[in-house]
């Protein structure tokens, strides 16, 4: 591994380092406080906590929903997490496996990880190399329906060398071989509590799926689906002096503005997870100063696709499918690039994200060693440039004011879900194309049929009947190469495959291929990041889309509360056994 | 009236099994997907997976007939079970899941089922206890300032949708005036006084938007019924004869007025139950409502079944309770 990943590993051991300092110094002063260290755990009463959208299940293999993700995280926890920077940190391991610390195989087939000696279930029984095996196990089993099985892909086995050792078998060498058991969606569940609810028998498990032991600081003391849940500090936890709460109440249900006015305005709850409001309806609420928002930017990027195929109903069957041939105007580059240069994005940010977003060019916005500044000139709105353009391309104003070539209009079918920012989005977009002879005509699909894949509905994202169409995607983690493989020619979606593929432009380039092909087989970090950046730059090129905005997440919590640690890149919740109250 | 109620009853099953089925093929038309809400980091072929294990990937039928088994056969032998704490077969069965929470469906209706009957049921009852004085005073003296007040604010109270007036009421009593919680604590254990307080207070706002809305439909109905039987000649001969106007009012009128207005009320017994859906949301109060919509908008096709068939069930059946009720009130209807 060269010097990035020698740096990373390098600044990991310091900072582990300075924790078991940290740690040292906090047992030497426990040991001479007697006892002062304990009275810390569970001193700071009840954080209250509240979910917009409720949790139905504490179990995330059987979910795989954000909500669900993030309130089990405070009770399961995965051997390895990103922190706030999107770095790796060891969290029931003692160090990451590297090649250099011979973790990882020189060949790239296996990792081995070493597991924390004397971290406890909350049941008090011993947390073994058996439990991340048995994890596996259940998540793959057929018949599961496990929402994390692709984290597992690629894994021919999972052993328990011994006790404290795991040890990871892949079918080819893992050129990025942290994705099983790394981040919230994959933490380890107990074997004992789990065992016979392992393929078919999985959801009838109630009360396991309903209250899953844990090694993290809190335990679940009673869950009511879809309503609240209620935690209890861990009494086994492996840091004697956390968490600071007794307890924890997350509240689930009603809507995002109501929720921000229970954490700004009455102060009623500590924590409001995913504000998705008017950014002058938070700022008004904001001057109650009873809380602060907090934001942090992952790999969401607001896009709008650009269809490659033709999506005129009269070719029936063949409709936005490759067979149906290329679109008679979007295929023309000049078309693509004069549609973006036409968006003003800084407005559109302003307008419906605030400090939740910014405006960008890349469709891999994160991490910082994977930003590309190549299509910048996007960031600045240029009306007279797409006309130019335009006009250059053969394609003339006529007397409505359209553009048009050989009898092609340029008329086209923008469409997205329904959702007040989106819909406020399209109305601008609308407006600056027809600066320059462009009309659209504005769609908006309820979000469960518009994300909800039914092979029969016409209105999917995936059939993309519409010449233009605008969502949010990202990928998990800080390694992009599974996300860029989404563009790859044999992802197209069609009616063979169920209309399943992920490749929703129908973008097609070899040398795309090539590039993706090749950061499969690349370990070096620094060479990983030179190519996701150059496969970044083809697609924002290539007009396979337009990026419009890089979403963040942004919560809000109580001017009371301290710690918060906002992380994009796992469990907003991540962190909670450090959260504390101000004295 | 006992043959009657039978032959009703009877007739009730077919219409039930009907709108089962009615109920199901819709769900099954909508476009709605229960994997909508899922990110998209989850690849197709897992979705296809998470689909298998639902049961999504067998026929419309089969999926229809497992449902009435298990919601006909399964589920009520689980309650006998419960009930009697005794085990029929190897009491290994299959209940009707939840594709949400993965969890029984009658399971999360008891749960939710307290919570609705409190805060709607009480804002149902606070309703009539309101509108039958109002209604009787508007009516005897018509035209008068109080009725045209009552008028006013039932006609306001009737026409303002609840989301509105459910989120002025918080932005003055919580946001503002901050004397009461804009959100329900479902945990909260009534047990001695303080915890007393703390529910009457969370449950002041939610009732009063309720109430109000309820009042002002029984009143316009108490009103219009006392009209009608003010007019009467029945009336005129017990004044005539020199019974008191206050008995003439409350015992004469007031009782013959109710028979409709009774059977309005037994017929709106059964929303109590569907919950008030936005009211719940507003508030947070997690009753039946709250289950239905979110159910809907996750396309939680068994849940949404099952409730909404409970539902259909309680309004055919106080349909024939208003029916017989309307017997017992007035002699003069006779069915057999």
């Amino acid at each position: 591994m060269a010097v990035l990943a020698e740096t990373q590993n390098t600044s990991l051991k310091g900072k582990s380092m300075r924790k078991f300092k940290i740690l040292l110094a906090g047992t030497v002063a426990a040991l001479a406080m007697s006892g002062a260290a304990h009275a810390q755990r569970g001193t700071d009463g009840d954080l209250k906590i509240l979910f917009w959208q409720a949790v139905s299940t504490l179990n995330p293999y059987l979910s795989g929903g954000t909500k669900e993700v993030y309130s089990s995280s405070m009770v399961i926890e995965p051997l390895a997490r990103y922190d706030e920077t999107g770095a790796l940190v060891p969290w029931l391991v003692t160090e990451i496996p590297t090649v250099d610390n011979g973790g990882v195989a020189k060949d790239m087939k296996s990792i081995t990880w070493k597991l924390k000696p004397g971290v406890k279930w909350s049941d008090g029984s011993d947390f073994t190399a058996e439990d991340v095996v048995f994890t596996w196990q259940y998540c793959t089993a057929p018949d599961g329906g496990c929402a994390q099985k692709a984290q597992f892909e690629g894994i021919t086995n999972v052993e328990a060398v011994d006790k404290q050792t795991v040890k990871v078998t892949f079918s080819e060498p893992k050129y990025y071989p942290y994705g099983a058991f790394v981040g919230a969606q994959q933490p380890i569940i107990q074997k004992a509590q789990f065992k016979d609810c392992v393929g078919a028998k999985a959801p009838g498990c109630t009360s396991a799926n309903f209250g899953p032991i844990g090694t993290g600081p809190f335990v679940v003391k009673e869950f009511k689906p879809n309503d609240v849940i209620t935690f209890t500090a861990n009494p086994n936890f492996r840091d004697a002096t956390k968490p600071a709460f007794a307890s924890v109440t997350l509240k689930g249900g009603g809507d995002a503005a109501s929720a921000a006015r229970a954490v700004l305005e009455t102060g009623e709850y500590d924590y409001g997870w995913n504000m998705q409001v008017e950014p002058e309806v938070l700022a008004t609420m904001l001057k109650a100063g009873k809380g602060v928002l907090v934001n942090s930017f992952g790999t969401q990027v607001e896009r709008i696709n650009v269809n490659w195929t033709n999506p005129d109903p009269k070719l029936g069957d063949k409709r936005s499918t490759v067979e149906g041939g290329k679109h008679p105007a979007l295929s023309d580059p000049a078309v693509r690039k004069a549609l973006s240069m036409a968006i003003d994005r800084d407005i559109i940010n302003e307008a419906g994200y605030g400090e939740a977003g910014k405006p960008t060019c890349n469709i891999v916005p994160a991490p910082d060693a994977y930003i590309s500044t190549t299509n910048d000139w996007c960031l600045k709105q240029d009306i007279e440039g797409a006309n130019k353009l335009l006009d250059e391309a053969g394609w003339k104003k006529g007397s409505d004011g359209i553009r048009a070539k050989d009898g092609v209009k340029l008329s086209f079918l923008y469409q997205t879900s329904t959702n007040s920012v989106r819909q406020g989005t399209q109305a601008l977009v609308k407006d600056w194309w027809q600066q320059i002879g462009v009309a659209s005509e504005l769609r908006n699909v309820s979000a469960s049929v518009f994300f909800g894949g039914d092979p029969a509905s016409p209105d999917t994202f995936q059939k993309f009947y519409a010449d233009l169409e605008m969502y949010t995607n990202n990928f998990d983690g800080t390694d992009p190469e599974k996300y860029l493989a989404e563009w790859l020619c044999d992802k197209i979606p069609s009616p063979a495959n169920g209309w399943q593929g992920q490749n929703i432009p129908r973008y097609c380039n070899p040398d795309y291929d090539k590039i993706v092909a090749e950061l499969s087989k690349t370990a070096d970090l620094k060479k990983r990041a030179e190519l996701a950046i150059k496969a970044n730059d083809m697609l924002t090129a290539e007009g396979a889309h337009i990026p419009l905005i890089h979403r963040g997440q942004i919560s809000s919590h109580s001017a009371t509360l301290v710690g918060v640690k906002m992380n994009a890149w796992d469990s907003e919740l991540w962190n909670v056994a450090d959260w504390s109250r101000k004295k | 009236m006992f043959t009657y109620t039978i032959r009703r009853l009877m007739f009730a099953v077919p219409t039930l099994l009907v709108i089962s089925f009615v109920i199901f093929a819709l769900l099954d038309l909508a476009p709605n997907d229960p994997l909508g809400d899922l990110p998209l980091t989850i690849p197709p072929e897992v979705r296809e997976q998470i689909r298998a294990s639902m049961g999504l990937d067998q026929p419309f039928l089969i999926r229809y007939l497992l449902w009435l088994k298990q919601f006909f056969v399964n589920e009520p032998l689980n309650i006998i079970e419960q009930l009697f704490g005794i085990t029929i077969g190897d009491g290994e069965r299959m209940r009707v899941l939840s594709w949400a929470t993965r969890s029984p469906v009658v399971d999360l209706i008891v749960q939710r089922l307290p919570q609705t009957l409190w805060v709607v049921g009480m804002a149902y009852v606070f309703g009539i206890l309101i509108a039958i004085p109002v209604g009787v005073i508007s009516a005897y003296r018509q035209y008068s300032i109080f009725d045209q007040i009552g008028t006013f604010v039932t006609m306001v109270g009737y026409s303002v949708p609840t989301f509105f007036t459910g989120v002025v009421l918080i932005v003055i009593f919580s946001s503002y005036l901050q004397w009461f919680p804009s959100i329900y604590d479902t945990n909260l254990v009534v047990n001695d006084w303080s915890s007393f307080v703390a529910q009457v207070k969370q449950m002041i706002l939610p009732v009063t938007v309720l109430a109000l809305y309820n009042a002002s439909q029984i009143a316009r109905f108490v009103r219009a019924s006392m009209l009608d039987n003010l007019s009467q000649d029945y009336v005129r001969t017990a004044r005539a004869k020199g019974v008191k106007e206050k008995v003439v009012l409350l015992v004469h009128v007031l009782r013959n007025s109710l028979i409709p207005v009774v059977t309005v009320i037994a017929l709106g017994v059964p929303t109590i139950f569907s919950g008030a859906i936005i009211t719940e949301q507003i508030f947070r109060v997690n009753g039946l409502g709250q289950l239905l919509i979110t159910a809907v908008q996750g396309a939680d096709i068994p849940l949404v079944q099952t409730l909404t068939f409970i539902f259909a069930v309680l309004i055919v059946l106080f349909n024939l309770i208003a029916d017989v009720l309307y017997g017992i009130l007035d002699p003069r209807i006779r069915y057999d």
